[in-house]
């Protein structure tokens, strides 16, 4: 007779399997985890972390612009600020949290123990860690970068920002760039090779497929900002190259184009996770499989490859040639039939299914609220007229804080609401969650909305004050009082979730009646995840009754060992062993790190950077004992 | 400032920025409705939520008929196409707007003016194929009302962008690599523009003003800018100059007529005549003068004037002398 999921303890021994895969309960244990869940549990709270920091930094610059020739921020600290803030909330909180959320949630829900290189997700976790601690603390000795997020030559240049500040700034890119390549390439791994047998990729849960997309297009955009940031500017201003610099015959224009070939696939890097998101929590809201899954999974991959063709409309007003500028106000529309498809398949699934409305249904309504307004404005800016006018004043601004904070923040939120109890093993308050729903929404609008009016009214972007007299007194204030009613909701937010953490409704496995395989894991899962690994046999395995869905037996369980299967149909090809945790990764990070760090001193500096992390490589790949086992 | 002055896109004088206007309303209008239907319909699914909770009970998956899939497939597929021909529709209006307002060709007949943008403030060249018809200004620009103007735009420091919204759309201003644009005012008024493109410390104080003039007025203008200035009359102007020519200023300011000839800073022949002093950053008027010669770091930190040191008796003739420069 076949093992079925309902029987799955009496084939596993739980208590092996816990101790090969647990991580050792010490400091050294800590520091040395490859466990998926551990790591991904720390990109995301240390990425919370990075948006409390630049939530603040917004709230220092809604102080300022609060009046017109306010004296609250210098100049020179507020350009500082909103350096901070856009690179912050970019590189340092919306990818690495979006990174985070796929690293513990993937192998839940393809069915399998860990993501498939853990030293790999460990040493990418630290190269963050280390980028984000390289910014601000830089910043304790006045090296604050101050050309803004994107850092457009000249002005970023050697002659026009002297100082280490913006040399810091490229450098970041490089340590969270090499920690995103390293989540893409286990990520695709993981997904492409590691799925339960069963779940071939019409199967495969639409977050698992908005992480796949999400991680091919940080194959292809990242390579260009470290070209940009590291090749293009950081060499120009500490080796004297003349890539990017007028002054030495350089093209200020070629940064931009290389830039933005990363910076617009960058958004929807943030967000195509989040779509994922909102289509796993409709699906388990409205308790229907998710209507057009054929047509969500081909709008996600084709918003993934029209990214790429966009980049030109953040330079219409560089002066490039009529007919290429029609060709990416082209483009760009298109984008928009893809989103709209997406948004059309949630509408059907909402119309015809059985709505719970939880918390996280809330924010999945305020995401459509938020997001289909900055998608409107989004088309404003693809028209060359228009964004002839609109471009670089706050109507863009509100656009962009429309479609990331609703179609980024808002579905993480939601997401927040929905797996905490699989985090954490206990339930979020519903009460404080709508409260604090409600309070983020209207204080969001109530900051982002004036700002459309204020650009139209000529208000440009990036500026530290502005003189009476313009119109903008007003909009500038509501603008302001918004952001500290979107504190209040933060701050609420924030208490639920450490109250909850503490004290909540303990949660079942499966408190949500949800679909996807990572609601059978326990709630929090136990570091094997799987005391069997599932087999599958429809798109929504676990509203298929347990006992007509099958288990693999045969991995040994004192060793970590995974079953690797075939690419599309999932058959089982091979039994792979993982690495065991080590702190080679934590010391290989650090040693990049160092000379990473020292680069934007001296070259030599790179010469350091290779010795240790060829060290740190060596110890990384020594190999392991074999395990003695019976044949 | 006073209380008419405008920057808006709404408050349109010129062909350029009103068929922008025109398209603007035309999306405006088209996109919110598309979002008032979005977001009613997803408003409405929550009606129907309460409907479905009568009728069954809450527990477990559920699945739709096959005629009710059927109906939203059509429904969806509906949409995605309408989607699809507003979305064409908008790009060949875009286009075609696009064609005439952003053309980096101007008509035949118009007047250049080269605007060279630098840390923080505008150099502003009347061309001409007459050489002594050639005027050097800063920050301020006139124009005839109804002739085409063609703003030639370059940078000598970082990139800027050139912006009236109530003339016309944004052109940046690159280092090595001129732009074109042009913009048309249909009436008589007074323009304000800004720098749309960070550029550093003072990005938030570079601003200018475009002044539409009939075209008599203009020439008159054009005709007294090129002149060089008049020898000061009376004494205390006479000392003022003095001051001036003998202080730091002429490091880098050229008074036409004077020997000062240095280009670094602005032109200040008929410096009394503007508008505003520090790109856009004061109104001109003797106490603003003499606030920003006497601590020009105060009203615009970061600025590149320089702290010239003048004795307190020596403010006034100054301040008469440069507001003398008619």
């Amino acid at each position: 007779m076949t093992p079925t999921a309902s029987e799955q303890h009496a084939y596993a021994d739980v208590d092996a399997l816990r101790q090969t895969w647990s991580s050792k309960p010490s400091l050294l244990g800590w520091l040395s985890s490859v466990n998926h869940q551990e790591i991904g549990r720390r990109y995301i709270l240390t990425a919370f972390i990075f948006l409390l920091i630049g939530g603040i930094e917004a709230l220092l610059m809604r102080l300022q612009l609060a009046k017109p020739e306010n004296t609250f921020l210098s100049a020179g600290h507020y350009n500082q600020i909103f350096t901070l803030h856009g690179t912050t909330m970019m590189f340092l909180f919306a990818v690495p949290v979006m990174e985070g959320m796929g690293i513990y949630l993937v192998p839940l829900m393809v069915g399998t123990r860990n993501v498939a290189f853990p030293r790999l997700n460990a040493f990418g976790y630290w190269m963050y860690l280390a980028g984000g601690l390289f910014l601000y603390g830089c910043a304790f000795f006045n090296m604050i970068p101050d050309a803004g997020w994107f850092a457009y030559p000249p002005l970023s240049g050697p002659q026009f920002s002297p100082g280490k500040g913006v040399d810091v700034w490229a450098q970041m890119i490089t340590f969270t760039e090499v920690s995103a390549l390293c989540v893409a390439v286990e990520l695709i791994v993981t997904i492409l090779k590691m799925r339960a047998p069963g779940m071939s990729l019409n199967r495969m849960p639409m977050f698992c497929w908005s992480m796949l997309v999400q991680s091919f297009m940080i194959i292809f955009a990242m390579p260009a900002v470290m070209i940009a940031s590291t090749v293009f500017l950081l060499n120009d201003r500490t080796i004297g190259t003349h890539f990017v610099n007028p002054a030495e015959g350089g093209d200020p224009l070629l940064y931009q184009h290389v830039f933005w070939f990363f910076g617009h696939p960058e958004v929807y890097i943030i967000f195509l996770p989040a779509l994922g998101m909102v289509s796993s929590i409709l699906e388990t809201h409205t308790r229907r499989q998710i209507f057009g899954y054929p047509a969500l999974v081909l709008s996600l991959a084709g918003n993934g490859f029209i990214a790429f063709g966009l980049w030109v409309h953040h330079m219409f007003a560089t002066g490039l040639p009529e007919i290429g500028e029609a060709y990416f106000t082209a483009a760009s529309m298109m984008i928009a039939i893809t989103s709209g498809v997406q948004i059309f398949c949630w509408l059907a699934t909402l119309w015809s299914g059985r709505l719970r409305l939880t918390t996280a249904v809330h924010f999945v309504f305020g995401f459509i609220f938020i997001f289909v307004m900055g998608g409107m404005t989004g088309v404003i800016l693809a028209s060359i007229p228009l964004d002839l006018q609109a471009h670089d004043t706050f109507f863009v601004v509100a656009h962009f804080h429309y479609v990331l904070i609703g179609g980024a923040l808002f579905p993480l939120f939601a997401g927040f609401h929905y797996w905490f109890p699989k985090f954490t093993g206990r339930m979020m308050d519903e009460r404080l969650g709508k409260l604090s729903f409600w309070i983020l929404f209207i204080g969001f609008n109530l900051t982002f909305f004036p700002m459309h009016w204020l650009g139209m009214l000529g208000m440009t972007r990036r500026v530290y004050t502005y003189i009476p007299g313009l119109g903008w007194e007003n909009a500038n204030l509501a603008a302001t009082s918004g952001a500290f009613v979107i504190l209040c909701g933060g701050l609420i937010f924030i208490a639920n979730a450490l109250r909850s953490r503490g004290s909540g409704e303990r949660a079942e496995n499966d408190p949500w009646e949800a679909s996807t395989l990572e609601w059978e894991a326990e709630s929090p899962p136990a570091p094997y995840n799987f005391p069997n690994l599932p087999v599958i046999t429809s798109r929504a395995p676990l509203w298929t009754p347990a006992s007509e869905r099958g288990i693999v037996i045969g991995l040994r369980e004192n060793r970590r060992e995974i079953l690797i299967t075939e690419v599309l149909g999932t058959e089982p090809h091979h039994r792979s062993v993982q690495p065991a945790p080590s702190l080679w990764p934590l010391l290989t990070a650090l040693g990049f790190s160092i000379g990473l760090t020292g680069s934007i001193f001296g070259f030599s500096w790179y010469y350091v950077a290779s010795v240790l992390g060829m060290i740190g490589l060596v110890g990384w790949f020594w190999p392991e004992r074999p395990l003695e086992v019976d044949p | 400032m006073n209380q008419t002055m405008s920057q808006s896109m709404w408050h349109t004088s010129g062909s350029n920025a009103a068929h922008i206007q025109g398209l603007a309303l035309f999306f405006g209008l088209l996109l919110g409705t598309i979002f008032v239907i979005v977001v009613g319909i997803a408003l409405l699914s929550l009606g129907r939520r309460h409907r479905g909770i009568r009728q069954e009970p809450l527990e477990g998956s559920h699945k739709p008929s096959a005629r009710t899939e059927a109906k939203l497939r059509t429904a969806v597929s509906i949409a995605t196409g309408i989607t699809l021909l507003i979305l064409f529709g908008l790009t060949i209006v875009s286009v075609s707007v696009g064609k005439v307002v952003s053309a980096s060709i101007a008509p035949a007949g118009s007047l250049i003016i080269e605007v060279t943008g630098t840390q923080w403030w505008w150099k502003i060249r009347y061309t001409s194929d007459d050489p002594s018809r050639i005027l050097q200004t800063a920050n301020e620009i006139h124009i005839p009302v109804g002739q085409p103007i063609a703003i030639r735009g370059n940078s000598i420091d970082v990139i800027h962008s050139f912006w009236v919204p109530s003339l016309q759309g944004k052109r940046d201003l690159i280092p090595g690599r001129p732009t074109l644009e042009w913009l048309q005012a249909a009436r008589p008024g007074e323009y304000r523009g800004q720098c749309a493109e960070f550029c550093g410390l003072q990005h938030a104080h570079m601003a200018f003003w475009v002044i539409a003039e009939p075209p008599a007025q203009f020439d008159a203008w054009l005709n007294h800018q090129l002149e060089p200035v008049a020898e000061p009359t009376d004494e205390d102007t006479k000392r003022g100059q003095q001051i001036f020519l003998r202080s730091a200023c002429v490091l880098c300011h050229a008074i036409r007529g004077t020997d000062a000839a240095a280009e670094v800073g602005p032109d200040l022949t008929h410096f009394g005549s503007r508008k505003t002093i520090a790109a856009g950053t004061l109104l001109n008027t003797k106490g603003n003068l003499a606030g920003w010669i006497a601590d020009p770091q105060n009203i615009k930190p970061g600025t590149h004037m320089a702290t010239v040191p003048i004795q307190p008796a020596e403010m006034q003739p100054l301040i008469d002398y440069l507001e003398s420069l008619q």
